[in-house]
């Protein structure tokens, strides 16, 4: 590629890429019912009800939105409002398991003739991108014109993480059927399976899966961080640029998560919605990291006790990666649809060193992917001047920490930008009110 | 014991670069230059890189004190301001003299401008200029100890009086100047040392010693070797790789640091061919610092996607 955008090269710390993901069982669920972008889904069970796995629960309400199954059979204990880690409170539902796993008699695979059917089944899968966001799929592929990309994102750039890689390793059958549907029922023109050189095996795997497929292309990408990036990746692979405030598919592309798609393959072969998630344990406090599945709603203690426990006492426990992933209050929080990992970190590893003068080193200009200026963004953010903070690019900061990871002064950059982006909401919204 | 988790904002690690590690990597580079210039004009050297470090620290120290401020000696980067005045001033300058320039760098330019990172100009350069103008004695340079002090003149005269010195003294150091600019050779091993260190990328440098060259050939009609005389001579190795690359007072983007280069080697020559001082290096280094907020905002990067919505 003659042109690539700027990014870090972060330690990969991928333990767990060799080790099978072993599935779990919990005695207990809590479901909260908000587990996507969107809307919260509305309980449709009551306190007392049984329930088996793949028994809707919660009901999709609205358009962005996600319905939410079952994922052990049992009785419903409680439901109760959740602090979720966005800092809204929407209901979760709490689960006793009987420790049968029986399934929902109702589930069977969906028979799918057109387009709408396959959207309309994507949307009752409860699938939502797995990578992270939590965006529902059915709204990706709900498009009414033809789409030039398919880019299957197996990038996997922040350390620790290896349950896409697992994923491909192990579920190359589901990652096809699932490519073959969209292929199917989507029009679209060509499909770019990207993942990060360094993981040669997935590549090897992925080319054998999918790579007999027509339009299919897997390329291997040069392991920088970002690369998974939504817009990084669409950039590294398509060379189109996605604006700000734009989605890929403004520029004829979307973007699915490789452990999405193979939601999706598992999802039409089996009619069993997403009850459940294969994560990855690791960090330097965890005993036994390892790559587990688990059913969506147990608690991360439990998904720790399943590797052992920990050697020592945790300083900062995180959903996702130490990069971009949300550190958790504590850890009877628990394993969501997009949790690709859960990471409880040593004092060292996740080390807070205390912030000094910024001395214009320039790092974090030159090494952010968008071009965003963080100095002038601070010193605008400071100044409240909203002007100033549009200017220096803070609503495109994606928020992938490069500028901070490698700030000799310790600057918190990318807390900054996230405030400052805070703030331009909060502008924009009284401005419609006093419209 | 659940609610001991700490709740931050990601991300969650951290290179563990640091400023202070930053600064180290600076001495380190600095070391080739400094044991050159003891080796080269003695003792005396050692004592005025001694008196100029130890003031600088001991005054930022003092200065926090008295103003109350978090104390800033530990991040190095007085050590680096101190090396780098004593390695710009001659050997025989006077301790006293040092004291005053080294308070000078230290207070006025960086501690009363809101201490690391909020200095605009350079303060090893500008303490140069300014105890180059203060201490007229100080323009007189030291010599080396086998270098006949009576007979002997700067190659920066000499070329002036159109001498051509010889080229491998000037490369080796083994001549008349400030005790850390005349062995070009250590100067480009520290160069390298922190290229590879990635603290500096080669742009200021290449861009400002490559304008220098040209420059003067152009003047010089042709003639290479005086050209390469002429930017062996004087302060400019030690110019371009360790005072013109101060972040602070230095453009973030590569476009910037090559406009800011080029600038520095313009007024450098501009100044050695037409100004009344013989040397040019540490003007040129400070009007391009007070250049340098308008080359950063018309260098700046652009936004991805234009940025526009």
């Amino acid at each position: 590629m003659a042109f690539s955008l700027h990014g870090i090269k972060v330690p990969h710390r991928k333990h767990t890429a060799d080790m099978p993901a072993e599935r779990m069982t919990a005695a207990t669920v809590t479901i909260p019912t908000v587990m996507h972008i969107g809307k919260p889904a509305t309980p449709i069970v009551k306190v007392g009800e049984l329930v088996k796995v793949g028994t809707l629960i919660a009901q999709q309400e609205g358009y962005v939105s996600s319905p939410v199954y079952a994922s052990v059979s049992g009785k419903v204990t409680k439901i109760q409002d959740m602090l979720l880690s966005n800092g809204s409170f929407a209901p979760a539902i709490t689960i006793e398991s009987d420790g049968e796993m029986a399934q929902d008699e109702s589930i069977a695979a969906p028979a799918i003739n057109t387009k709408e059917d396959f959207v309309e089944a994507l949307k009752k899968s409860g699938i939502v991108g797995l990578g992270g966001a939590g965006f529902p799929t059915y709204v990706k592929f709900n498009v009414d014109k033809p789409v030039d990309y398919l880019v299957i994102n197996g990038a996997e750039c922040e350390p620790y993480i290896t349950s896409d890689t697992r994923t491909m390793l192990e579920r190359g059958d589901d990652i096809r059927t699932g490519l073959e549907a969209v292929l199917e029922f989507i029009e679209i023109d060509k499909v770019i399976f990207a993942i990060e050189k360094n993981k040669k095996a997935a590549v090897t795997e992925m080319q054998k899966a999918v790579g007999d497929i027509d339009k299919v292309q897997v390329k291997a990408l040069p392991t920088i961080y970002p690369q998974g990036g939504e817009k990084v990746l669409v950039y590294h692979t398509t060379k189109r640029v996605i604006g700000n405030g734009k989605l890929p598919i403004d520029v004829g592309c979307i973007v699915i998560n490789c452990t999405t798609l193979a939601a999706i393959g598992s999802y039409l072969k089996t009619g069993l919605p997403l009850v459940e998630k294969c994560v990855t344990v690791d960090g330097g406090c965890v005993k036994e990291p390892k790559n587990v599945i688990a059913p969506i709603g147990t608690a991360l203690k439990d998904v720790f006790d399943f590797c052992g426990g920990f050697t020592q006492e945790p300083q900062k426990v995180l959903y996702g990666g130490p990069m971009m992933g949300i550190a958790v209050p504590d850890v009877n929080v628990p394993v969501l649809k997009q949790t690709n990992a859960i990471l409880a970190l040593t004092e060292k590893e996740a080390r807070l060193p205390k912030a000094t003068n910024c001395i214009r080193c320039g790092t974090c200009i030159n090494t952010c992917p968008f071009g965003i200026n963080p100095p002038a963004l601070a010193t605008a953010f400071r100044d409240k001047d909203i002007e100033g903070i549009k200017k220096a690019g803070a609503e495109i900061c994606m928020e992938c920490g490069c500028c901070s990871f490698n700030c000799p002064a310790n600057r918190p950059i990318t807390q900054t930008n996230k405030l400052a982006k805070a703030l331009l909401r909060e502008v924009a919204m009284k401005e419609k009110e006093a419209k | 014991m659940e609610n001991k988790l700490h709740v931050a904002a990601s991300p969650h690690i951290h290179s563990g670069r640091s400023t202070q590690k930053i600064m180290l990597d600076v001495i380190i580079a600095l070391l080739p230059a400094a044991i050159a210039g003891v080796v080269i004009f003695g003792l005396q050297a050692l004592l005025v890189i001694a008196v100029s470090v130890v003031t600088c620290v001991l005054g930022e120290f003092l200065f926090n004190l008295i103003i109350k401020k978090e104390q800033t000696i530990s991040d190095l980067s007085a050590v680096v301001t101190g090396l780098i005045l004593a390695l710009n001033l001659p050997a025989n300058a006077p301790v006293w003299q040092v004291v005053v320039g080294a308070i000078f760098a230290i207070i006025i330019v960086k501690g009363l401008f809101g201490g690391i990172g909020k200095n605009f100009v350079n303060p090893a350069a500008t303490a140069r200029v300014f105890m180059l103008i203060a201490f007229a004695s100080l323009a007189e340079p030291a010599f080396p100890k086998d270098v006949d002090a009576v007979s002997g003149a700067t190659p920066l005269a000499q070329l002036a009086n159109n001498q051509l010195p010889v080229l491998k003294d000037l490369f080796l150091g083994n001549i008349g100047g400030a005790i850390g600019e005349t062995c070009t050779l250590a100067l480009l091993i520290g160069g390298i040392y922190l290229l590879a260190k990635k603290v500096i990328t080669w742009h200021i440098p290449v861009a400002f010693i490559g304008t220098a060259f040209l420059f003067t050939l152009a003047i010089e009609g042709g003639n290479i070797e005086m050209a390469l005389a002429w930017i062996l001579s004087g302060g400019l190795f030690i110019g371009a790789i360790f005072m013109a690359t101060d972040y602070v007072t230095s453009p973030a983007t590569p476009f910037g640091k090559i406009v800011f280069g080029i600038g520095a080697g313009l007024i450098t020559v501009l100044i050695r061919e037409w100004g009344k001082y013989p040397e040019g290096v540490s003007f040129a280094i400070l009007l391009m610092n007070i250049l340098n907020p308008y080359i950063d905002s018309l260098t700046a990067r652009k936004l991805y996607g234009g940025g526009k919505k």
